[in-house]
């Protein structure tokens, strides 16, 4: 947690998904193939979302709650472990 | 007191001597007509080692204050200066350092508005900055402008006040005009202004953002933060200038500058250059057995109305604009009326002058004041205008 200051103006605090889980705007989806990848965080570095999680090996998980399909990650991952393809229709699942 | 430096230079030279003796951590400016030799000045004091924070070179007024906004939110103690068209530029970031509460100095140099363009003094380009929230100066010596650019830092970094204050002069009268200053040591300065400690910051170690979507109820609450803080300064203001005169043994007013006003059945309100010119003009009326007393307004923002009220109490009142809101009358003469309303039964005479620069000396103030003392004049008057007895 951020220390929080006392002045009254327009300061925000971070915590997860202030605006919800904004992962359900996505029209485009990320697939990871992990045999592929070779651990660069490129994609970790590019997303603007913080949605590519790191762990401690510097594998990645795509936190598919806060992805909103942007892109970036499949456009910067220079091995195509990360490829976009279009999200399945919610609620009608084939 | 010893070791003082007597100091005879113009206006922007000692704002710029005051402005590094403050130890900003970052300068960012542009320069323009007639702000110019205020920021050369400090880039001198580059040159030589004197300065040794970041002196940051813009592109345009608005991005130097963005730049300001900036350094102040990652902490850092910031100057800067401008002139008519620069402040003008500057004004939706003339808002968002009041409304982030950063502590920003800035010297304005009150330049005429163009077109009709021209470089001489007036103060339309402050009063149309009145009110973005910042704190508003208007000096009217060499050694005024320094000894308020040190104690500004001092008003705006106090922890009920956090915002940004604007020090106005008037073009080339003050600016560009040779005066005695003295100039304190180093150390005494240093001892009456405590290094900066920002009440918030934009830290990696800590991180916040600021200027993010927010709702009615938060918003409501910031404005009313800044009008609590503006009161505040209405205290503030005069606890510093009384600490200056302890520590420096100069005092030059608090809210008001009073000058022979405690018999006075008339008192002249007036701001900048033409506030010191009222003072010869005060003595000379004095001689002709007329009481006239000067109280020359410092602090347009907080404005002083309880000030305003006691100054009726025994005296009508004249008050002299090298303004004009357009479409109204002169700004301090509308603010006056304002603070009287419901509260006192003096009358307040307005008058226009001095616009584009135009001469306004002791003999044209004791032309107004006795004008006035006749009856002679309407409620708002222009001053002189061509053709216009």
């Amino acid at each position: 947690m951020s220390k929080k200051y006392k002045v009254v103006t327009g300061i925000s605090y971070p915590i997860d998904g202030a605006m919800g889980k904004t992962g359900s705007w996505r029209v485009m989806k990320p697939v990871f193939d992990k045999d592929k990848c070779v651990k660069c965080l490129r994609c970790w570095i590019f997303c603007p979302e913080g949605a590519i999680k790191r762990n401690k090996d510097d594998s990645i998980e795509i936190d598919y709650d806060y992805c909103k399909g942007c892109g970036i990650c499949a456009t910067e991952c220079k091995v195509k472990a990360i490829t976009i393809e279009r999200e399945q229709k919610r609620g009608k699942k084939k | 007191m010893k070791n003082d430096n007597v100091m005879i230079d113009t206006g922007n030279y000692i704002a710029a001597k005051a402005a590094v003796m403050a130890r900003p951590e970052v300068v960012a400016a542009y320069p323009i007509t007639p702000q110019t030799t205020l920021v050369e000045g400090i880039a001198n004091y580059v040159k030589s080692g004197e300065y040794k924070g970041e002196y940051i070179c813009v592109e345009s007024e608005h991005s130097a204050m963005s730049a300001c906004i900036g350094s102040s939110a990652a902490g850092s103690r910031t100057f800067t200066a401008t002139s008519s068209h620069g402040l003008l530029l500057m004004h939706e970031m003339l808002h968002w350092a009041a409304l982030a509460r950063l502590p920003i100095i800035m010297c304005n140099i009150n330049r005429v508005i163009g077109p009709g363009w021209n470089i001489w003094a007036d103060e339309n380009d402050g009063i149309a900055q009145r009110d973005t929230g910042w704190i508003q100066f208007y000096c009217s010596s060499n050694q005024e402008i320094f000894d308020t650019v040190i104690q500004s830092f001092k008003i705006a970094e106090n922890s009920k006040i956090l915002l940004p204050i604007m020090i106005n002069y008037n073009a080339f009268i003050l600016s560009h005009t040779s005066m005695p200053a003295i100039i304190p040591d180093q150390k005494e300065i240093d001892d009456f202004l405590p290094k900066f400690s920002a009440k918030w910051k934009l830290d990696v170690k800590n991180p916040i953002t600021h200027g993010n979507i927010i709702g009615t109820k938060y918003y409501e609450k910031i404005r009313r933060a800044m009008q609590d803080a503006q009161e505040n300064a209405l205290k503030i203001i005069p606890e510093v200038a009384k600490d200056w005169k302890k520590s420096f043994n100069r005092f030059h007013g608090d809210l008001f500058e009073k000058y022979k006003c405690e018999d006075a059945e008339y008192i002249l309100i007036s701001m900048g250059a033409i506030g010191a010119e009222s003072k010869a003009a005060i003595n000379n009326l004095r001689k002709e057995g007329l009481k006239v007393g000067l109280a020359r307004l410092r602090v347009l923002r907080p404005f002083p109305n309880d000030e305003v009220i006691k100054l009726s109490k025994k005296a009508d009142l004249i008050v002299i604009d090298r303004n004009i809101s357009v479409g109204n009358q002169g700004a301090v003469f509308t603010e006056v009326k304002g603070a009287l309303y419901n509260k006192s039964d003096a009358k307040v005479t307005g008058f226009i002058a001095g616009l584009g620069g135009k001469d306004v000396t002791y003999k044209d103030i004791e032309n107004i004041c006795k004008k006035t003392i006749k009856g002679k004049t309407k409620d708002n008057n222009w001053y002189g205008f061509e053709g216009e007895k």
